[in-house]
């Protein structure tokens, strides 16, 4: 059993931020391959994946249907571009394959569709993941696996109705292997969030779930958040994660219209160059 | 004075009161095929005891997850325990299962084949509260979902034969529910359901009568009373709406006088339309006299009262036939 990357007791910071600045690389890179794409949230959403995927994940890259593995749900199928990024990197899929995204008959698509591997639901529809992770999360429980479930979802996806109908079931059955990331990127496909979302994490704790909020581009934050959720509390758990879109290239950081950027061809170097120079 | 009809609490019975009847075939058939299907869990949305599941909860209490009032949870939820290799049996109505939950039923369960099994009660005109709950129209909204198989059984025997059937098949399936004291009409010895096979449970020439769910009931009522006009009817029984059985029912076509078809829904985007789509596929251009709901919803009243209004009782059917034969 080659499973990855078993919790450790110690929070390796520094090699994760490396780990997602590998995934940042592999975002421009595509992005620029494609001109344009949901780059911002991917960059925004990048250090939880290197998190998730190099230390708090248990799965095997080679065996990604493993049937005691923990399940990542991304909620948010348009983020597909970190996905893909983070699934090359942990080596689930090559990393010679994400030069493909968005192309046509590519497996990596520019919103998900389960057919990838490593891929958990379909999941472009939003208000899709945090209904289908209870499930999975009370599947789990009724075969006494040590499955954990983890569903990504955003501020702006907190909108569908779907999403507390989730959140009241999955408090009432106490799925406390349930955790649900909420990036809070403060964007939707209209602009700036159009609704009052906040107080976001007492939404959360309200409905029972044990809830926390970090820095979402901070990795010790991040690391630590997800060592909390490992409780068995009787209570499923929630990180708020407040991320910058953009994150790790100021001028992505800075756009106003970030939630499909379009980018010149001649931009993307200036754009690279800046990820090298302000990571960290 | 006449006494007028009234309208009855949700879960009236669906007998006629002509036929023997099984009381919740449903919930007793589910528990009995969970007892070799162990993967088998049971869900509703506030409607266990309408839907007829709690014979299942009963005997299977781990089982049975009731998610509240929130359909595409119940679907979401159904969806992610498939994915954990278990074959949930979701209940609720037919118009909160398509109408609240469509993209739900799409995308978490059809598109990826995820081995949901969503059951529908109160299908068409089997309810007096109106169009709140008649799902009238739950043939069209769920065969345009690729993968997903559709069925409307016709009684006590076959909701017991499906129900085994749709356990051992690796898919998804949305079923309409008869529920409460159901009509046996089928013999259990001699009827064998099969998911996409239509059945000839009658033998006739001069009219043949193309029917599925509860229809196939007062078909076959209807034939017995053109029977004694001296007209011979026969009733080809379609339990599944999709995959449709298009063979089957042109041989059927083919071989008999005035085509009728028989449905508990809207005449358009069910029944009807398949049966002369597939007729027309296959070259053959017939009149058909499609019995079922006009383009209209349906008001609040007594079943009884409405069943007879809107022409889905047995002597309305032979009055219709008899019209169109002139």
């Amino acid at each position: 059993m080659a499973v990855k990357n078993l919790p450790a007791d110690t929070s390796p910071v520094s090699f994760l931020q490396g780990v997602a600045l590998n995934l940042r690389r592999h975002m421009v890179a595509m992005a620029r391959r494609q001109g344009a794409g949901y780059i911002a949230q991917g960059l925004g959403i990048a250090d939880t994946l290197a998190a998730l995927y190099f230390h708090e994940l248990r799965y095997d890259p080679a065996r990604p249907d493993w049937v005691g593995r923990d399940r990542f749900l991304l909620s948010t199928g348009h983020y597909s571009i970190a996905l893909w990024a983070a699934l090359a990197e942990a080596g689930v899929i090559p990393v010679a394959e994400l030069d493909s995204y968005g192309a046509d008959d590519s497996r990596l698509d520019m919103s998900t569709l389960d057919t990838t591997p490593g891929v958990e639901m379909i999941g472009g529809s939003l208000g899709h993941g945090l209904g289908q992770a209870v499930g999975m999360a009370l599947g789990l429980r009724l075969q006494q696996s040590e499955g954990r479930v983890f569903c990504e979802l955003s501020d702006g996806e907190m909108q569908e109705g779907a999403t507390w109908e989730a959140a009241m079931a999955g408090a009432s059955f106490g799925l406390d292997t349930l955790v649900a990331l909420i990036d809070c990127n403060g964007i939707q496909a209209d602009g700036a969030i159009v609704l009052r979302m906040e107080p976001v994490a007492d939404k959360w704790r309200a409905f029972g779930w044990e809830t926390t909020e970090i820095d979402g581009n901070d990795m010790a934050q991040i690391v630590n958040a997800l060592h909390g959720a490992r409780s068995r509390s009787g209570k499923p758990k929630a990180i708020v994660l407040r991320t910058t879109p953009g994150k790790g290239i100021p001028t992505l950081e800075h756009r106003e219209r970030a939630h499909f950027v379009r980018v010149d061809l001649g931009e993307w170097d200036a754009l690279a160059r800046e990820l090298e120079t302000f990571h960290g | 004075m006449v006494e007028r009809g009234r309208t009855l609490a949700m879960g009236q019975d669906e007998t006629t009161g002509t036929r023997p009847t099984v009381e919740a075939p449903f919930g007793k058939a589910l528990a009995d095929v969970a007892r070799t299907h162990d993967k088998i869990v049971g869900l509703t949305a506030d409607l266990g005891k309408y839907t007829d599941i709690l014979p299942f909860r009963d005997a299977h209490p781990g089982r049975f997850f009731n998610v509240g009032m929130a359909e595409q949870n119940l679907v979401a939820i159904a969806a992610g325990l498939a994915r954990t290799g278990h074959i949930p049996f979701a209940t609720t109505y037919g118009v909160f299962a398509t109408r609240r939950a469509y993209d739900f039923i799409a995308i978490a369960c059809a598109h990826s084949r995820v081995n949901v099994k969503i059951i529908a009660g109160l299908p068409g005109l089997t309810t007096g509260y109106g169009g709140t709950h008649q799902a009238i129209e739950d043939f069209g909204l769920m065969r345009l979902i690729p993968n997903l198989v559709v069925i409307d059984p016709c009684d006590a025997t076959e909701i017991a034969q499906a129900t085994q059937a749709l356990a051992d098949y690796d898919g998804p399936v949305y079923m309409r529910l008869l529920r409460g004291l159901v009509p046996v009409v089928l013999d259990p010895a001699r009827y064998r359901f099969r998911i996409g096979v239509a059945t000839r449970i009658r033998e006739g020439s001069d009219i043949g009568i193309v029917s599925t769910g509860l229809m196939t009931e007062r078909a076959l009522d209807t034939a017995d009373a053109l029977a004694r006009r001296g007209l011979s009817v026969g009733v080809l029984h379609v339990p599944t709406i999709k995959p449709f059985d298009a063979d089957a029912v042109a041989e059927f076509a083919a071989a008999v006088g005035q085509l009728v078809t028989a449905e508990n829904h809207v005449t358009s985007g069910g029944l009807a339309s398949l049966v002369a789509e597939a007729l027309f596929e296959r070259g053959v251009a017939r009149s058909l006299l499609r019995i079922g709901l006009p383009d209209s919803f349906v008001p609040c009243g007594s079943v009884a009262t409405l069943q007879d209004r809107y022409g889905l009782t047995a002597p309305r059917m032979a009055a219709a036939i008899l019209a169109a034969r002139g």
